[in-house]
């Protein structure tokens, strides 16, 4: 079966983008660069392609009471017009996928989900539906752009007339831009200010060329995007976040509403708070020489095992390479040293606070 | 970019010079543009002594690490002493302050087979 392409591929191929297989999309990897890419979304505005990106529409009289059974986090307490970060979890507490929910009013919302996991939170959410509500995959229909930097604001501005600071961060407008409806989300995945766009499928061409043609706009691929979230400590499904790791020991407690009413995997949950994690997500920085991947394992002064890394890379911001790891709880301090084991030679980390790095 | 005269190359993408006793090793220039932006360099130990198709160091960027592995094999008598502090220096200059690796006392014979520049132009190009 082939690649899925988005409307935005010719856009790439032009700019000279290297197109790479990612969760069955054939998507840039980056243009000019991951590190001059990174640095720019850090310093002045970078565009991302995320039309692979997963939609699905949530709408009906119990909508809400789906929305808050089928996810960890609490709808009611958000206004029409915001967004809320939030997780399907499953009978034992883990990540079935972590998600950003839209809400347009009681009875409407719009959430985005990982390209990797679309079809199986579809499914997932369609089996356990059980209330008065449709639920609908609409990825087809949408395009998604991210605008992301300290520069976004001024760029948005230019392209498209519209003011970033006009929504909060976190909430969404949706406005009419070239006679398209489009949904302008205060979100990201960078650690920078920005936004994101929900575009009809087939006007995609017109935004990307209205903000890429901004000289302050540089267009970044999936390979800076991971360089960037990674030090702005968001998880990444598949690495922080899993099906067998729940929110509890991925720091996530903050949007977990164990006080809000039954959700799926809140029993499992409960027990997991009672009886403590057994494991937590920590941050590392490499002290010694290299750099450490998700997979090394990890190894307490004593020498015995103690855990993973979940991500870890070297990224422009930090002059040595980061990461985080999953590792049992109470074995690695922050400020303490532990080791990893990177093709069969010992290298010295350092345990450090998160996040790595706080823009916004 | 235009390959150097004289080089031979692995099918891995490793280049090899000899330069009198010696035999200077590198990446190609399809190579390092596939790897991306170089951000690290795992040189070897000075004195190993390394056989054909071993691996003979590591190059990282942000996604990857990837063996280099010796095109003929030898003893190592020198690493590029720049490529710790710059590794991008493979990606700007990947035949010449590019360079990895330098080996002594190499098989000669092993250079046999090798592909020649225009061997190699084509191989990467009918990709």
């Amino acid at each position: 079966m082939s690649l899925k392409r988005t409307p935005l591929f010719d856009a790439h191929v032009a700019l000279g983008a290297k197109m790479v297989p990612f969760a069955g999309w054939e998507m840039p990897v980056q243009y000019e660069g991951i590190l001059s890419e990174h640095i720019a979304v850090r310093n002045g505005a970078g565009l991302f392609d995320v039309s692979h990106m997963g939609q699905i529409e949530v709408k009906g009289l119990e909508a809400e009471q789906a929305i808050n059974y089928l996810t960890c986090n609490d709808v009611s307490l958000i206004e029409d017009g915001r967004a809320q970060y939030s997780a399907f979890l499953n009978e034992n507490g883990g990540i079935v996928d972590d998600l950003i929910v839209h809400r347009n009013s009681p009875n409407n919302y719009l959430l985005c989900v990982n390209a990797s996991n679309l079809e199986k939170d579809y499914q997932w959410l369609i089996k356990n539906n059980k209330f008065d509500a449709e639920i609908k995959n609409s990825s087809d229909d949408y395009a998604q752009l991210a605008l992301q930097g300290p520069g976004a604001a001024k760029a948005l501005s230019e392209a498209l007339g519209f003011e970033l600071s006009s929504i909060k961060r976190f909430a969404f407008s949706e406005s009419v831009f070239f006679d398209e409806k489009v949904l302008i989300a205060r979100t990201g995945y960078t650690g920078e200010d920005g936004c994101e766009l929900y575009i009809p499928e087939a006007a995609a061409t017109k935004f990307w060329d209205a903000l890429v043609s901004l000289e302050s706009v540089v267009p970044c691929g999936l390979g800076a995007r991971d360089t960037l979230r990674l030090e702005a400590c968001y998880p990444l499904h598949g690495h922080e976040i899993s099906d067998s790791i729940n929110p509890l020991e991925a720091k996530l407690n903050w949007i977990v509403r164990l006080g809000s009413g039954d959700f799926i995997g809140r029993e499992a949950l409960l027990q997991i708070k009672e009886s403590g994690i057994s494991r937590k997500l920590i941050g590392f920085k490499v002290e010694g020489r290299g750099i450490v991947r998700d997979g090394a394992e990890l190894f307490d002064e004593a020498g015995d095992l103690i855990g993973f890394v979940t991500s870890g890379t070297k990224t422009p911001s930090f002059e040595k390479p980061i990461g985080m790891a999953l590792v049992a709880k109470g074995s690695a301090k922050v400020g303490s040293n532990i080791t990893a084991r990177v093709r069969g030679r010992d290298v010295q980390l350092l345990v450090i606070k998160l996040p790595h790095y706080k823009g916004i | 970019m235009e390959i150097p005269e004289g080089l031979k190359f692995t099918k891995e993408h490793e280049w090899v010079r000899i330069e009198g006793d010696t035999a200077v090793v590198g990446i190609s220039h399809f190579a390092q543009d596939e790897l991306g932006e170089l951000v690290y360099f795992e040189p070897p130990e000075v004195g190993n002594v390394i056989e054909k198709g071993a691996s003979l160091c590591v190059v990282e960027s942000t996604k990857a690490a990837s063996d280099v592995y010796a095109p003929i094999g030898g003893a190592i008598v020198e690493v590029n002493p720049d490529l710790g502090e710059s590794p991008s220096l493979v990606n700007e200059s990947p035949y010449n302050t590019g360079w990895m690796v330098k080996l002594s006392s190499v098989n000669k014979e092993e250079l046999g087979e090798l592909l020649s520049v225009e061997e190699y132009r084509d191989f990467t190009t009918k990709g």
